[in-house]
């Protein structure tokens, strides 16, 4: 088999990333995200008109009867709308509106859904997010130094990091709601790269006991080479079904389907370029893997 | 290398399967619409004659129904229907035909066969955004409770000190600590003394300021945890028997945190009524049973509550001691002998009322009375000519129970005399039900009507049979025959996940159903990671048999850490995630369960059946090069 040279590109590829990061970073920093009810707090009405909708005559209706600030938005078809009130309506209010449209118009307007969100809820979830997200990364990274060893787990957790930021770089520049779905995706990302990373860390271990040679790059270059067609197979079969979600599986589940998608993309991407590229800046080399760490984690794979 | 199972490994793989198998199929039974019949009281049987009217009614507005069932207690009853489009015609109708005093809820029949039900088969349930229903979330004003409990000591401690002469200034400081002033050590000792007596909870410190004596006494982390936990479980209380009077067929009350309460209501629409009996107000009220010679004016008669007393009243004095408002615990006990008996600690103010009102009264009754905002339902025309049902409040009161006062009462008693452990602990959560909880608001609150619901469930269905029609494809593409095994692994793998879903009893909601579609593409990863092993030790020169062994084998370490891994993910997110994250969380880590038994051992049988034990020239797998 043909080795093919991938570390050759890691300077481009450390080029490539940064400028991602650095897109990502500022725009979060400047646009940060379109956070959704769940996190902002205040009320969501979708409704189903039995012809289509016009978003217009809505609003003016939704204006007329005091409810300034409402955002009126179609929600996958025409006939499907969306209302998003701000802040300081009150928990009673979803319904009121409801009938204040049928009022308005001739034909049929069916309640789909009313979600009230109290400010102290939002606050608290970001939080937690957020906590998740650093509890994940911590206990992975903890796996992963024990199974493997100290470098591993370090490249493991920047390809992570990495991941996330321009998952959510993305969210921020395309301005795709935010909500509690997209931040669950958030967290299979991490599962999902993470497993993706730890296969090409495996191949580097196992290659870097069985193979006479030392360099480190080449034995990168092979172990990614021999792991690149499962690579691409797995995250070929993760978007088909990602495809399959984001097409047919309805409004409610898009953005997680997009999230996924982005974060599948990237994460594919990181376990060749940005693990691999960490090890190599650390300096990793035989002599890691060989002689049993004083923590005595690899012991049980030195006797096969 | 023969590569062979021994008989038994393969009997354990087909067991598992089939086991998974039978727990899978109660979910192919469509539920059936139903409406489902409760008396409003404990007391009301549903007997044949109710359940006559009902489907006399239903029958009157031409809605077919069929299989009505009685539950052996005679607590409630079932009628199906045949449309589920007909479902609140029929609620209301029942309803109408049944008056008040039944309780007439939305509901889904379980069609599962007794065979499957009779071994514990039973069908996933569905999460709200699929079935459609009412999300609150409530949040227990705790801030309200400590304030009232700083008031509590500030009232006993002022009353101690005065009982025993002991002369100085008592007020709450800023942090509502209970803060004394005294002329002299000597004075300020002997409160101490007094304090600590009555109070060992609290903490005590001296302070000396501008030449007073003080003494600041605050609550303890442990008593404050203590009344934040009481004034949580109180109004879960609470609101599990208002929820029950909703007669909804399978709510969820849930404590979440440290001071929110999440109710799921399915089937529920109107959040307006719901929100109505969650926020109703029940109180009690503690009267003396009246004289036989008392005029008529000064007394009033009230039924008993419980089922047992069904018919037996009281005559009792119009005059109040106290209400609910000044109870702060009940709890069922037991005494020295152990007979059971309910505790009953007043605050303060109803200590003083209550010893005022039984000093005088020993070996007469008292009453205790529970009141119910309840509504009546009128039927109306409306402008239009059509029919409208207007709900009239009004409190309902009644006696729960009338024991004899042995002695002169104080802030703390108990009630004895009680038959049962269950009538005690049955009184206990009746009081604690009556008493003035911390107050409650609703903090987060969530419709899905039922055509949306129904929606998500097909476009749920949609995608995961897209889904995987999609992988099937590539993978028998790519690895021919034994792609064609990872397919089979594949979709028992997807009945294995549902059948572990049913019998954990786990909720199916929509980011589960997402859960469930990731879980197609990633569990097919741990088969791809051993078939490019195999095609790998193929190109190396090995021989067919040698290489199932060694792919298997040099993968299955690599599966491991990676699943192993992201399960430590999903189990974060089980564990600090709310709602929608929680089910997603759950069907990725039953999935990747189930996945590493499907794809390793599953697979593993199949290839060893197909190949196992044969001269092979070469592997149907792909891929591999033919030099």
């Amino acid at each position: 088999m043909k080795i093919i040279n991938f570390m050759g590109q890691r300077k481009l590829a450390v080029v490539f990333s940064t400028v991602l990061l650095i897109a990502a970073i500022a725009s979060l920093a400047t646009r940060q995200l379109n956070w959704g009810l769940d996190f902002t707090g205040g009320t969501l009405v979708e409704v189903y008109y039995s012809d289509s909708a016009n978003l217009n005559t809505i609003r003016d209706t939704l204006g007329q009867g005091g409810y300034e600030g409402a955002a009126v938005m179609s929600f996958g078809t025409e006939q499907d709308v969306l209302i998003r009130l701000p802040q300081g309506h009150s928990d009673k209010e979803g319904s009121a509106l409801v009938s204040l449209l049928q009022d308005n118009y001739d034909g049929n307007v069916e309640l789909r859904r009313i979600e009230f969100v109290g400010p102290q809820v939002g606050d608290e979830l970001r939080e937690q997010g957020g906590l998740a997200m650093l509890l994940a990364l911590g206990l992975v990274m903890l796996y992963i130094a024990f199974r493997f060893q100290f470098k591993f787990a370090v490249g493991a957790v920047v390809a992570l990091i990495h991941d996330v930021i321009i998952t959510l770089g993305f969210f921020s520049i395309t301005g795709m709601e935010f909500d509690l779905t997209v931040l669950a995706a958030l967290l299979a990302v991490i599962g999902y790269s993470l497993n993706d990373t730890i296969v090409v860390s495996d191949r580097i271990r196992e290659n870097f006991r069985k193979l006479r040679r030392s360099d480190p790059i080449e034995v990168i270059n092979i172990s990614l080479t021999e792991t690149l067609g499962r690579t691409l197979v797995t995250s070929l079969t993760t978007l088909l079904v990602l495809l399959a979600l984001a097409l047919f599986g309805g409004e409610m589940i898009n953005a997680f389907a997009i999230a996924l998608i982005v974060g599948v993309g990237i994460g594919t991407y990181s376990s060749i370029y940005v693990a691999a590229n960490t090890l190599i800046m650390m300096g990793v080399s035989k002599e890691d893997l060989i002689i049993p760490v004083k923590e005595g984690a690899d012991q049980e794979d030195l006797t096969p | 290398m023969l590569n062979k199972y021994p008989l038994w490994k393969y009997l354990i793989v087909v067991f598992v399967l089939a086991i998974g198998l039978f727990y899978a199929a109660p979910n192919l039974y469509a539920p059936d619409p139903a409406l489902q019949i409760t008396g409003e009281s404990s007391a009301q049987v549903i007997d044949d004659a109710i359940l006559k009217r009902a489907t006399d009614a239903l029958e009157e507005a031409g809605i077919a129904h069929f299989g009505e069932t009685i539950d052996p207690d005679g607590r409630n009853a079932l009628v199906r229907l045949r449309d589920s489009e007909q479902q609140l015609t029929a609620q209301a109708r029942v309803h109408r035909a049944l008056g008040d005093g039944f309780i007439v809820a939305l509901n889904l029949a379980e069609t599962t066969p007794d065979w499957l039900s009779g071994l514990g088969g039973q069908p996933m349930k569905l999460g709200l955004d699929l079935s459609g229903g009412v999300h609150f979330k409530l949040e227990v004003d705790i801030d309200a409770a400590t304030e009232r409990r700083q008031e509590y000591y500030l009232n006993a401690v002022k009353r101690a000190l005065r009982e025993d002469r002991v002369r100085g200034f008592v007020s709450l400081d800023e942090q509502g600590n209970v803060v004394s002033q005294f002329r002299t050590e000597q004075l300020r000792e002997q409160a101490r003394a007094i304090i600590a007596e009555n109070h060992p909870e609290l903490y005590l410190d001296r302070v000396e300021e501008a030449d007073t004596f003080r003494i600041v006494a605050s609550m303890t982390e442990q008593t404050l945890r203590e009344i934040a936990e009481y004034a949580v479980s109180q109004n879960l209380t609470t609101i599990r028997n208002r929820v029950n009077e909703l007669g909804v067929s399978e709510p969820l009350v849930q404590r979440q945190g440290k001071n929110r309460i999440v109710v799921e209501l399915p089937g529920i629409q109107d959040t307006a009524e719901a929100k109505r009996i969650l926020g109703k107000v029940a109180n009690l009220e503690f009267r003396l049973v009246a004289n036989m010679d008392a005029p008529a004016a000064d007394k009033q008669q009230f039924d008993y509550r419980s089922a047992d007393r069904a018919g037996m009243s009281e005559w009792l004095e119009r005059d109040v001691i106290i209400t609910g408002e000044h109870v702060s615990n009940a709890a069922a006990s037991f005494d020295q002998n152990g007979r059971p008996n309910v505790q009953i600690s007043l605050d303060s103010e109803g200590g003083s009322l209550m010893s005022r009102a039984t000093r005088h009264n020993v070996k007469r009754r008292m009453g205790v009375l529970f009141i119910e905002r309840k509504y009546r339902t009128r039927y109306e025309m409306n402008e239009a000519g059509e029919e409208v049902a207007i709900q009239i409040p009004y409190d309902e009161k009644k006696l729960l129970t009338a024991p004899v006062i042995q002695s002169a009462l104080g802030a703390q008693f108990q009630i004895t005399g009680l038959d049962s452990p269950l009538e005690s602990s049955e009184l206990a959560l009746m009081l604690r039900a009556g008493a003035l909880a911390a107050p409650i608001s609703f903090v987060e609150e969530r419709t899905i009507g039922p055509s949306l619901g129904a929606e998500n469930i097909r476009l749920g269905v949609k995608s995961v049979q897209y889904g995987l029609a999609l992988v099937v494809l590539f993978m028998v593409v790519y690895y021919r025959v034994f792609g064609v095994f990872a397919v089979v692994a594949l979709s028992f793998n997807l009945v294995m996940l549902v059948a572990m879903m049913s019998i954990l009893g786990a909720t199916l909601t929509l980011p589960g159903i997402a859960g469930i579609v990731l879980t197609v593409g990633m569990a097919v990863d741990a088969n791809v990671l051993i078939f490019s092993r195999i095609r790998e030790e193929l190109n190396g020169g090995r021989s067919p048999q040698m290489a199932i062994h060694a792919g298997y084998d040099a993968a299955l370490s690599t599966i491991l850490d990676a699943n192993i891994t992201t399960l430590i993910v999903a189990v974060i997110l089980y564990a600090v995630g709310t709602g929608p994250v929680k089910g997603f969380a759950v069907t990725l880590s039953v999935g990747i369960l189930t996945s590493m038994f499907t794809a390793i051992i599953v697979t593993r049988a199949m290839v060893n059946l197909t190949y196992g034990g044969r001269k092979l020239k070469s592997l149907p797998i792909g891929g591999v090069n033919k030099a």
